[in-house]
C-alpha cells in the first residue's frame, strides 16, 4: 500500500491586518492567523481519512489547500508521489482532473441559472474528456444514475431539487472527471438525518465501486465513525491526534479527543448526564502558549503552558500531548 | 345528580393543574395565490409544569411553526385557522396583540437558534436584560440590574458584573446563547419555547448549553418545549418527545420508548438513519425520497410514498394518533393491531 496523498508540514497563514492607513494612523500591528500550522498525514489509496474539529480549527483550510484553492505558506502536498505545489499550470490542470471537491452547502455550490446537464458536464467539457454533445449527454445521464437520480433530471434547474438531491448533483459533478481522490468538506452537514443517510450510503457505494480515496471533513464524530478508516483530530490549526478509527473511538488518547467524544449526545444513553468540558475555543489570533488546549485541559501542568508538544508516534497512533507522552494519562 | 357536576368540575380543575400548555387540534394555514397551504394540521399535545417536551422532525415538518404559533409569532400571511392553544387553562391563540405581548416574555420565554440575531447589536447586554425585566416585573433600574447580573451568573457567564456592560459582538457564540437563555428566564416564565437552541453551536459548547438549559429550567420550575432536529439532544434532555412529519404528529411518547421501541415506520426509519456511536454498521438504514412539499402532500397518510410497510388503506385514509403500547402513533398498522 502506498499513500495516494501525502501531506508534509502543511501550513497556511492569513494576513488579517488592518488596512495600511489604519496601521499607520492608529498604530495597529500587523496580524496573522495561523489557520493551519504544520499538519502532516498520508491517505492510502481507497481509504478514507476524516478530519474533525470545531469551527475555526482549520479543517476546511486543509481541504482547500489539498485541492489547490489556496497555496500553502509552508510545506507540501504530494499526490501520487508528485509534489502538487511545484507544478506548472498545465501539469496542475491534469492533476486537477484526478482530484475533485464536494462542498458543504448544496444551495450555494450549484449555479442556479444552469441546468443540471451543464453543471455536471462542465468538468467534462473543461478538461475536454468528451467533446461530442450527444456523448456528453449520455455521460451525464450515466453519472446521474450512479448517484440515484434520473436521466430526465438533467434538463431541470437546481431549484427544482431538494437539499439531498442537490448534494447528489454535486457528487455527480465531482465524479465527472473520474477522479481518484475526493475532498468532501462537510458534505452532509446541511442535510436532514434521513437524507444524510442516503448521501453517506451513496458515498460508500461509490468508494467500493470506483476505489475512491476520500478526505472527509466533518464536525460530527458519529458520521466520521461511520465513513472513515482513519481519523485526524484538529485543534487551532494543528493535528492533536491521528489514529485508526477503531483506536480513536475505543481508546482516545488526547484530552481534546476525549472531550469531543464525551460531548456527543448519544441517543442510546437516554437520561445520562454528561459533565461538559468548560471553556471555549480560544481566539486563533492570539492562541495560548505551549499546548493550545491547555487552558481547557483537565490534565494540564506547567510544562503544557510553556512548551508546545510535538506530534509524535505513540503506541501505533500519533498524538501531540505531554501528558500522554509522560504517561500521566 | 349533584355529584356528577362536582366531579366534572373537579376533573376540570385537575386537568388545569396537570397541564401547563395544551394544544388542541391546531391548524395553521398559509394563504397563497395558488391556494391555501396547510402547514400544520390537527396538532394536539400538552406539556405538564416542569416537563421538557421535545419536538423533533426534519426541515419542513412544521416543528418551528408549532413553536411560533404558541408564542404568537406566526409570520403573516400564516394564520391559525383552527384549534386552540391553552396556557394554564386560558386560551391564548385568539388574544389581541397587546395582551399577547404581555404574556410573551412574562409567561412564555423564547430561545431561538441564532443567538446573534436574537440580540440587539446596538444595546449592551445589561440594557436588553433590564428592559425585559422592567417590562414585565415592577422593579427599579437598580433592582433590574442586580437581577440581570444574577441571571448572567446563573447562566454561567464569568465576571458578570463587568460583562453586563458589553455589547453582543464582544461575546462568543456560546456566551451569546447563555445571554439569550438569561433573557428568556428574565421574568420567570412558566414555559420556555426553545427553537433549535444548540444547532448553531459547536459540539463542546452544545453540551454546555444543554446541561445549562436543563439545570436552570429545573431550578426555575419552567416547562420547556424543545424544538430540534437532533435526536441526540432530545434523548439527553427531554421527558417526552413528539415526532413530526409533514405538518402532523407521527408519534408522541416518553423519550426512551420512542427511541428504543418506535411504533411509527417513520420514527423507525429516522432512528435507523442516525449514525450512532455505539455500533458498527456498513450501511445506514435510509428512508428513500424526501419530505413532501406543502403543496403536494399525498392523500391518506403523508408518509405513504416513503413507507416500507405501506398498504392500500394508507393511500386513501389518513390515520389519527392512537395508543401504540407506551407511545401514541398515527399509523394504520398500529390501528389495525389495536
Amino acid at each position: 500500500m502506498t499513500a495516494l496523498v501525502q501531506v508534509d508540514d502543511l501550513a497556511k497563514v492569513f494576513d488579517v491586518s488592518a488596512p495600511w492607513l489604519n496601521r499607520v494612523i492608529e498604530r495597529k500591528p500587523r496580524q496573522f492567523v495561523h489557520a493551519v500550522d504544520g499538519v502532516s498525514f498520508a491517505i492510502e489509496k481507497g481509504r478514507t481519512l476524516a478530519l474533525v474539529g470545531e469551527s475555526g480549527c482549520g479543517k476546511s483550510t486543509v481541504a482547500r489547500l489539498l485541492v489547490g484553492l489556496y497555496g500553502p505558506t509552508r510545506g507540501n502536498v504530494k499526490f501520487d508521489g508528485v509534489d502538487a505545489t511545484s507544478l506548472d499550470a498545465a501539469q496542475t490542470r491534469t492533476l486537477r482532473r484526478r482530484m475533485q471537491m464536494i462542498f458543504q452547502d448544496p444551495y450555494a455550490s450549484l449555479n442556479p441559472r444552469w441546468k443540471v446537464l451543464d453543471i455536471v458536464a462542465e468538468p467534462i467539457r473543461e478538461h475536454g474528456l468528451v467533446t461530442d454533445p450527444g456523448q456528453q449527454r449520455a455521460k451525464v445521464a450515466e453519472l446521474l444514475a450512479s448517484v440515484g437520480l434520473a436521466a430526465a433530471d438533467a434538463e431541470k434547474f437546481p431549484h427544482q431539487f431538494s437539499g439531498g438531491q442537490r448534494q447528489r448533483i454535486s457528487i455527480a459533478r465531482a465524479l465527472a472527471t473520474q477522479p481518484e481522490f475526493l475532498v468532501c468538506d462537510e458534505p452532509t452537514s446541511a442535510l436532514d438525518v434521513s437524507v444524510q443517510a442516503q448521501v453517506l450510503n451513496i458515498m460508500k457505494d461509490l468508494q467500493r465501486q470506483r476505489g475512491l480515496t476520500y478526505l472527509f471533513i466533518s464536525h460530527n464524530l458519529a458520521v466520521v465513525r461511520h465513513v472513515s478508516d482513519q481519523v485526524g483530530v484538529m485543534y487551532l490549526g494543528r493535528l492533536v491526534e491521528l489514529a485508526d478509527k477503531a483506536h480513536l473511538f475505543s481508546n482516545p488518547r488526547h484530552p481534546y479527543t476525549r472531550m469531543l467524544l464525551d460531548a456527543i449526545p448519544d441517543i442510546h444513553m437516554s437520561g445520562r448526564s454528561r459533565t461538559p468540558v468548560q471553556g471555549e475555543v480560544p481566539n486563533p489570533l492570539n492562541p495560548p502558549t505551549g499546548c493550545a488546549f491547555h487552558p481547557r485541559c483537565p490534565h494540564a501542568n506547567a510544562r503544557c503552558s510553556s512548551e508546545r508538544p510535538a506530534f509524535k508516534a505513540f503506541k501505533g497512533i500519533q498524538v501531540a500531548c505531554h501528558a500522554v507522552e509522560e504517561g500521566r494519562i | 345528580m349533584p355529584w356528577a357536576g362536582l366531579a366534572a368540575k373537579w376533573a376540570v380543575a385537575m386537568t388545569a393543574n396537570a397541564t401547563l400548555l395544551e394544544v388542541k387540534h391546531l391548524r395553521v394555514e398559509f394563504p397563497t395565490r395558488r391556494g391555501t397551504l396547510l402547514a400544520l394540521d390537527d396538532i394536539s399535545f400538552s406539556i405538564a409544569p416542569g416537563e421538557i417536551l421535545g419536538v423533533v422532525g426534519e426541515s419542513g415538518a412544521g416543528k418551528s411553526l408549532t413553536g411560533a404559533a404558541i408564542i404568537g409569532l406566526l409570520d403573516p400571511p400564516g394564520r391559525i385557522a383552527g384549534g386552540e392553544i391553552l396556557l394554564a387553562g386560558q386560551r391564548i391563540d385568539n388574544l389581541p396583540y397587546e395582551q399577547m405581548r404581555r404574556i410573551r416574555g412574562r409567561q412564555i420565554g423564547a430561545i431561538f437558534q441564532d443567538p446573534l440575531t436574537s440580540l440587539n447589536p446596538l444595546y449592551t447586554i445589561g440594557r436588553q436584560l433590564s428592559e425585559t425585566i422592567r417590562t414585565h416585573l415592577p422593579m427599579s433600574e437598580e433592582q433590574a440590574r442586580a437581577r440581570a447580573i444574577k441571571l448572567l451568573q446563573e447562566t454561567g457567564i464569568p465576571a458578570a458584573e463587568q460583562r453586563i456592560d458589553q455589547y453582543p459582538h464582544q461575546f462568543s457564540g456560546g456566551m451569546r446563547q447563555r445571554v439569550v437563555i438569561a433573557l428568556a428566564l428574565a421574568a420567570e416564565p412558566k414555559l420556555i419555547v426553545a427553537d433549535e437552541p444548540t444547532t448553531a453551536l459547536d459540539v463542546s459548547i452544545q453540551a454546555q448549553i444543554i446541561s445549562l438549559l436543563k439545570r436552570v429550567c429545573k431550578e426555575h420550575g419552567a416547562a420547556v418545549m424543545l424544538v430540534t432536529h437532533d435526536m441526540g439532544v432530545i434523548a439527553e434532555t427531554c421527558d417526552r418527545v413528539a415526532v413530526m412529519y409533514a405538518g402532523r404528529i407521527a408519534e408522541v411518547g416518553p423519550v426512551a420508548e420512542v427511541i428504543h421501541r418506535p411504533a411509527h415506520p417513520y420514527t423507525v426509519g429516522l432512528m435507523g438513519s442516525i449514525p450512532a456511536m455505539g455500533e458498527e454498521r456498513e450501511r445506514l438504514a435510509q428512508i428513500d425520497g424526501a419530505m413532501p412539499r406543502l403543496n403536494a402532500i399525498p392523500s391518506g397518510c403523508a408518509f405513504n410514498p416513503r413507507c416500507p410497510k405501506v398498504f392500500d388503506r394508507c393511500k386513501s385514509e389518513r390515520p389519527n394518533l392512537v395508543d401504540a403500547g407506551a407511545t401514541r402513533a398515527a399509523c394504520w398498522l398500529v390501528g389495525s393491531r389495536a
